[in-house]
């Protein structure tokens, strides 16, 4: 009885914060702002729908690299010695400390004209740009959330009994095996909430792209943005399907995997 | 003894940012009551580069509490009227939602016996067409929207918008990022006039001509236009014409255009919102933003045009000739206001400017 009065402080939070806002996107993505239920929002949202893939593809890849380079790094960090990964975790942290917007402008003025990676490379006699692309927005992206991936591996990881790793290596395994058969399917809860955590922002972010990408590197998020001005209905249309993506997008990750990692 | 330490450092941390959001405020400010001002961000001088702050000011004077509040689109400012609780005494819209507010009737008279200084304002900025009979407006700024550009990257000056659509300036061209402005642009370019009533068919000519203009651009931008601009990161772009003035200040390269055949000549006035509890306050705001000192600190700050004659007078010559911030006469008189047009209308230039970028 007890447990159950702690927990409506929280019911009373999900349900004004979190049920309530979706109801009123799911009402006003069925309407034409007079109040008569319609679709013509969702043809309407279907224009874009060249932008939401290329949004998808954007968090994919920059999931994908996160994933590639966060990875080896949770598993040398693991292997340290205890100060050492305080260390280093805390200097993984301390980006995150300063001001998002900041940090994509350190990137601004990173790759823009005449900054210092222009200025190097031309030394050696490679001139182009460096900004103003997809692959600007990548790297930004990479960037901002690379911790969100390291994180959870590392958490997931450093708490693999080492005695799993002794067994495994007392039978014979080498230490390809070792990280192939226990190592990575143990740390896979880990992976799969990093994954999670670095695809859902990135696909619906736009202030990364506002800042490195070019004219065509325009992401969902801006459109909602946008459209919003003057379109609620339009808005709540996109911002919904946006959902209903995302929401199919973890449910069949969580196939892979186990069920607590769903975050 | 480490935990309790820890324990004790996050408890002044938390205490210090929670003094710092109750502490400020002098003792007798708030006296005589408060008036909530929701404004445009960074729109009164703040006691920066050594001009006064304005706001403290006439809290010190009135010893009235002043509560800012900021947003960054009229549209955001509309749908926060329209929607939330909030109540706020003045706001500071531009023309073409001023018509807007008071078609929906959500502004209230104002009382210009209360504004004395209302007096000093010019004439062309009395009775706006948003507002003709001057019942609910007191023009706050203006200006006109005009273009920047690098002399080192565009080797003629440029005379018209057509500029922008220069070929040889490919993947240096920067367009405004505001339905409105990018639309009125082309449309000049196309013989339609923004100023009067237009169609969506008027609209669809130009999407197509922003549509060619799209392969040339380096970006859709509004405020990152300063940076841009600023590291000549950019050749040319549209701006307002008082916020080209601070980039010229910052980047010698740089130098301005005012489009030959006119431009666009806007204005954001104070009004007061029905939902206004403190009018009488709200009055004596406006009233001492437009004493000639105080609107010519204003001024000198946003560098956009002052409608107060009275404060052009304090202004110092270099701002005084200025064309970016003073226009001559017959400039003005070849500028149009933007129409105010239907939320139909508005509603279609918005989806398509979306629809162009997005494509």
């Amino acid at each position: 009885m007890k447990s159950r009065k702690l927990t409506i402080p929280y019911i009373f939070w999900m349900l004004v914060f979190t049920m309530i806002p979706i109801v009123i996107i799911g009402f006003s993505a069925f309407n034409d702002g007079k109040g008569n239920f319609t679709l013509e929002p969702f043809q309407k949202a279907f224009f874009y729908s060249g932008v939401f893939l290329k949004s998808l593809l954007i968090a994919l890849i920059s999931t994908a690299i996160c994933l590639v380079l966060a990875y080896p790094l949770a598993y040398i960090l693991t292997r340290m010695k205890q100060s050492s990964q305080k260390t280093v975790t805390m200097l993984l942290m301390i980006p995150m400390w300063m001001n998002f917007l900041l940090r994509i402008y350190a990137w601004v003025i990173l790759l823009q004209k005449n900054g210092p990676l222009d200025l190097a490379l031309s030394l050696l006699g490679i001139h182009g740009t460096y900004i103003g692309n997809t692959a600007a927005v990548v790297v930004g992206m990479v960037y901002e959330y690379l911790p969100f991936m390291v994180l959870p591996i590392y958490t997931v990881m450093s708490k693999i009994d080492p005695g799993l790793i002794e067994a495994a290596r007392d039978l014979g395994s080498n230490n390809a095996a070792v990280l192939g058969k226990v190592i990575f399917p143990l740390s896979i809860p880990g992976v799969i909430s990093g994954i999670t955590m670095v695809f859902v922002p990135s696909a619906s972010t736009f202030l990364v792209s506002q800042y490195l990408g070019g004219t065509d590197d325009i992401m969902i998020g801006d459109v909602i943005d946008n459209i919003f001005w003057t379109d609620q209905n339009t808005g709540a249309a996109i911002s919904l399907l946006m959902m209903v993506l995302i929401f199919v997008f973890l449910v069949l990750m969580n196939l892979f995997g186990d069920e607590e990692a769903i975050a | 003894m480490k935990k309790i330490l820890s324990i004790l450092l996050c408890a002044v941390i938390v205490c210090s940012s929670a003094a710092l959001l109750t502490g400020c405020g002098g003792d007798t400010v708030g006296k005589n009551g408060e008036v909530n001002v929701y404004s445009w961000g960074d729109y009164f001088a703040n006691g920066q580069d050594d001009l006064k702050d304005t706001i403290k000011e006439f809290e010190k004077e009135t010893l009235i509490k002043v509560n800012l509040t900021t947003y960054e689109t009229n549209e955001e400012m509309y749908n926060k009227l329209k929607s939330s609780n909030d109540n706020y005494d003045i706001v500071i819209p531009s023309e073409y939602m001023i018509s807007k507010l008071i078609r929906e009737k959500m502004l209230l008279e104002i009382n210009y016996d209360n504004i004395p200084n209302y007096k000093n304002i010019n004439k062309r900025f009395k009775n706006l067409s948003c507002d003709p009979d001057g019942k609910y407006t007191v023009c706050y700024s203006w200006g006109v929207t005009a273009m920047v550009y690098d002399k080192t990257k565009v080797k003629e000056k440029p005379s018209d918008w057509n500029a922008l659509w220069d070929k040889n300036l490919k993947g240096d061209i920067l367009m405004i990022n505001n339905s409105r402005d990018a639309m009125a642009i082309a449309m000049q370019i196309l013989g339609i006039n923004p100023g009067e009533k237009f169609t969506k068919a008027d609209i669809d000519k130009a999407s197509a001509k922003l549509k060619e203009q799209k392969p040339l651009l380096k970006k859709y931008v509004m405020d990152q236009v300063f940076t841009e601009m600023e590291s000549s990161q950019a050749a040319i772009a549209p701006y307002y014409a008082g916020d080209i003035a601070m980039m010229m200040e910052e980047n010698e390269d740089l130098d301005y255009v005012l489009p030959k055949d006119g431009s666009n000549l806007f204005y954001d006035a104070f009004c007061i919102p029905k939902s206004s509890k403190n009018k009488d306050n709200a009055e004596s705001f406006i009233n001492f933003m437009h004493k000639p000192e105080t609107a010519a600190e204003n001024c000198k700050y946003l560098r956009y045009g002052c409608p107060n004659d009275e404060a052009i007078k304090l202004l110092p010559d270099d701002i005084k000739k200025s064309e970016l911030t003073v226009p001559s006469e017959d400039y003005l008189n070849k500028c149009y206001t933007f129409a105010d047009v239907s939320d139909d209308i508005y509603a279609y230039m918005q989806e398509q400017f979306v629809k162009i970028k997005a494509e």
